[in-house]
């Protein structure tokens, strides 16, 4: 089997292009934590009310601009469902679902993140602009899927 | 009689009588079946589309959701699966000198498991039981008829596939030393693939139906997520690799220039059988449950199964400029001129070969865990699936149908199907760009897929998205024209073309080729690679979500 010159110099073209799109993925992820959302804890997914921190959702100031958000998401909303934040807060999310799969997008932010039951999921964002940020459901849930937002208001 | 003249005497044979007539039967059922869920998977789409724009109202008995589960299904399994047997069954008669009798009766039970499967699904779905989308994820619940329907489905597929090994099988035994020919070697591969590929989706539906009937309580979620998507993304190469061994062996023969390299055709095949399954793990990189580690080895798995393509890209282009100049194309770009632009048999798959640059990009940045997060679950995969799916491999599906269908119904196909093919050709692609485009230009804003049309209560951000839902809505009406012009197509050439020979386009070596190496027969081989590979990226991040607690079944629809 014998390639062509012009192959192989289109090859390693192809192939260091892909190469350079691992070094950037990789670096981003490991460097400057900007891994995809991960959570690897689980809970009981038909125990969510009485399994901490999701007994008792909200909004809980943990440092200085710094806010954790205790959400659970149901079919079709979010609970809490209505949150106002401080510009300049770094908001950390802690999230489960009560019952099918769910996926929570903040437009206009980086937040995308699938929410199933069973586990918890965590992502975090810093919230520097002011505005009302649009919150979806952005995994079909159901008949009212398209109904299930919410939104931040950053001020 | 030694083996090589007994070859020519039985392509003699072929060459004059032409098609064995009950191989013939039994791939254009399967292609009547096609078209069939072209047609109606079409409509839906259309229907949806609308929806989605804000334009049309569903009425409730067969909702946005209900439209949205039966289009996906209709066109990404049944449309795509039925062709693919048809087209293959018939190359495999042609390349092998015609089906084996109980090769041809397998067909016709796979036939029949996959109608029963369709028919199981199709009526779920209908009576408002089964709007899950056909990804189907649980702790959703459909009727367990709907996964039956599944079984059925991928029963049929299995045994479609073991009866092209066993006529590939016979085949090698009386070809002692020879390579199959390469179309042949392509469908086994895509047979290999489905076999493989289709193992995690048939557990995790064999799990879904006792506890759909209520006989287990709770099903692990991820797991099943996770089995999905080892089936659902090999489906999408099988696809893929279906059109790419038209684009390696009929085209060129269609473009009167010979075939690019043999052997490292057959390197291409090997390589997209081994390494495609554990490309499923980008569907699932802002899960819960993964690693940050073992999403970052996924980003590898997924994008070496870019390579193939790479050499794919090459071969393509290598062939069309060898042919524009021997035709006499002068200069850097004059071959490029002397192709047959007005030959709908070349047209079609030529677009769904461009096609593939921007939908093959589009699919190597999203694999990038960051990348993908910007843009998971919006209509910017939708659109990147209308590109990939909708053109690359529907037109060269559709470019096949030019020549299979007549070949496979003994009648011709004329200068009139021609030109009405070039205009079903460029309504389809232009039909597609105003689809996906906007689709990827609004996904990138943060529209979701999967939404019956919303405002969000009139939020700024939502209602700034509608603009491009309306070129949405343009391009699917364009496409329906398009799919009724393609439906019509198909059935002239079915049943009202005139009489006549047509041509199996296949085309031949250069004569400087080299020969491919032995070991590219070696299938057992391939397939402990590819097992090694599946067992690389599976074995762990699986054991990690084993344990995780059940979830009991809801019906939110």
């Amino acid at each position: 089997m014998k390639l062509h010159r012009a192959e192989e110099i289109w090859l390693i073209v192809g192939v260091g292009i892909i190469i350079l799109a691992m070094v950037f993925t990789g670096y981003q992820a490991f460097a400057h934590g900007m891994a995809p959302p991960s959570g690897m804890e689980t809970l009981d997914p038909q125990k969510v009310d009485e399994t901490a921190p999701f007994d008792n959702p909200g909004i809980f100031e943990v440092g200085a601009d710094e806010y954790e958000v205790v959400m659970t998401l149901e079919a079709f909303r979010f609970n809490p469902n209505e949150i106002e934040i401080p510009a300049g807060s770094e908001v950390h999310f802690t999230m489960t679902s009560k019952d099918v799969v769910h996926g929570i997008q903040v437009i206009g932010t980086n937040i995308n993140a699938m929410v199933t039951p069973g586990h918890v999921q965590r992502i975090s964002q810093k919230f520097d602009t002011p505005g009302e940020y649009l919150v979806i459901c952005n995994e079909y849930c159901g008949v009212g899927h398209q109904m299930m937002a919410m939104t931040i208001v950053v001020k | 009689m030694d083996l090589a003249e007994k070859n020519v005497f039985h392509h003699k044979i072929t060459e004059a009588l032409g098609v064995n007539a009950k191989d013939a039967t039994l791939s254009l059922t399967f292609l009547v079946v096609s078209f069939t869920a072209l047609l109606i998977g079409g409509v839906l789409g259309l229907l949806q589309g609308l929806n989605r724009a804000g334009l049309f109202e569903l009425p409730a008995w067969f909702d946005y959701y209900q439209t949205l589960t039966a289009h996906g299904i209709l066109l990404l399994l049944v449309f795509t699966t039925t062709f693919a047997v048809g087209y293959f069954y018939a190359a495999l008669s042609h390349t092998l000198g015609g089906l084996l009798p109980k090769v041809r009766n397998m067909g016709w039970i796979a036939f029949g498991c996959m109608v029963i499967g369709v028919v199981f699904v199709a009526a779920t779905i209908i009576a408002g039981e089964a709007s899950v989308m056909f990804t189907f994820y649980p702790p959703m619940q459909a009727s367990p008829w709907f996964y039956i329907g599944l079984v059925f489905l991928v029963v049929g597929i299995w045994i479609a596939a073991f009866g092209a090994f066993i006529n590939v099988a016979h085949w090698r035994k009386k070809h002692k030393g020879q390579h199959i020919p390469l179309l042949a070697f392509f469908a086994t591969g895509v047979f290999v693939m489905l076999v493989f590929g289709s193992i995690g989706v048939a557990v995790e539906v064999l799990t879904l139906i006792p506890w759909a009937f209520g006989w287990k309580e709770t099903i692990n979620v991820m797991l099943s997520r996770t089995l999905f998507w080892s089936f659902g993304h090999t489906l999408v190469n099988i696809w893929y690799l279906t059109a790419i061994s038209a684009w390696y062996v009929a085209v060129p023969k269609i473009i009167g220039g010979k075939g690019f390299s043999d052997a490292l055709t057959r390197l291409v095949v090997i390589l997209l059988v081994i390494l495609n399954i554990p490309g499923g793990f980008h569907h699932q990189i802002v899960d819960p449950g993964i690693t940050e580690s073992w999403k970052f080895i996924h980003v590898f798995m997924s994008l070496s199964i870019g390579f193939p393509s790479l050499m794919t890209a090459f071969a393509m282009f290598a062939v069309f400029e060898r042919t524009g100049r021997r035709k006499g194309g002068k200069g850097l770009l004059g071959w490029f001129k002397k192709l047959p632009w007005g030959d709908v048999r070349f047209l079609a798959p030529f677009i769904a070969m461009a096609a593939f640059i921007p939908g093959g990009a589009g699919g190597i940045a999203q694999t990038n865990n960051q990348l993908n997060q910007v843009v998971h679950n919006s209509l910017w995969v939708v659109g990147h699936f209308h590109l990939t799916v909708g053109v690359t491999v529907a037109l060269t599906f559709f470019g096949i149908s030019y020549w299979l269908i007549p070949y496979l119904s003994k009648r011709k196909f004329t200068p009139q199907i021609n030109r009405l093919g070039i205009i079903q050709t460029i309504l389809w692609t232009v039909g597609m760009l105003f689809m996906a485009g906007s689709m990827h230009a609004v996904g990138l804003l943060g529209s979701p897929r999967r939404t019956s049309y919303t405002t969000y209560g009139n939020h700024q951000a939502a209602l700034s998205w509608d603009p491009y839902l309306i070129f949405l809505a343009i391009g699917g009406t364009l496409l329906i024209v398009a799919v009724l012009l393609m439906v019509y197509i198909a059935v002239h050439l079915m049943f009202f073309a005139p009489k006549g020979k047509t041509e199996f386009p296949i085309a031949e070596q250069e004569a400087d080729a080299y020969p491919a190496p032995k070991w590219t027969e070696r299938w057992g081989l391939t397939i402990v690679l590819l097992i090694a590979i599946v067992a690389m990226g599976y074995v762990v991040p699986i054991i990690e979500i084993l344990d995780v607690p059940g979830s009991p079944p809801f019906r939110t629809w």
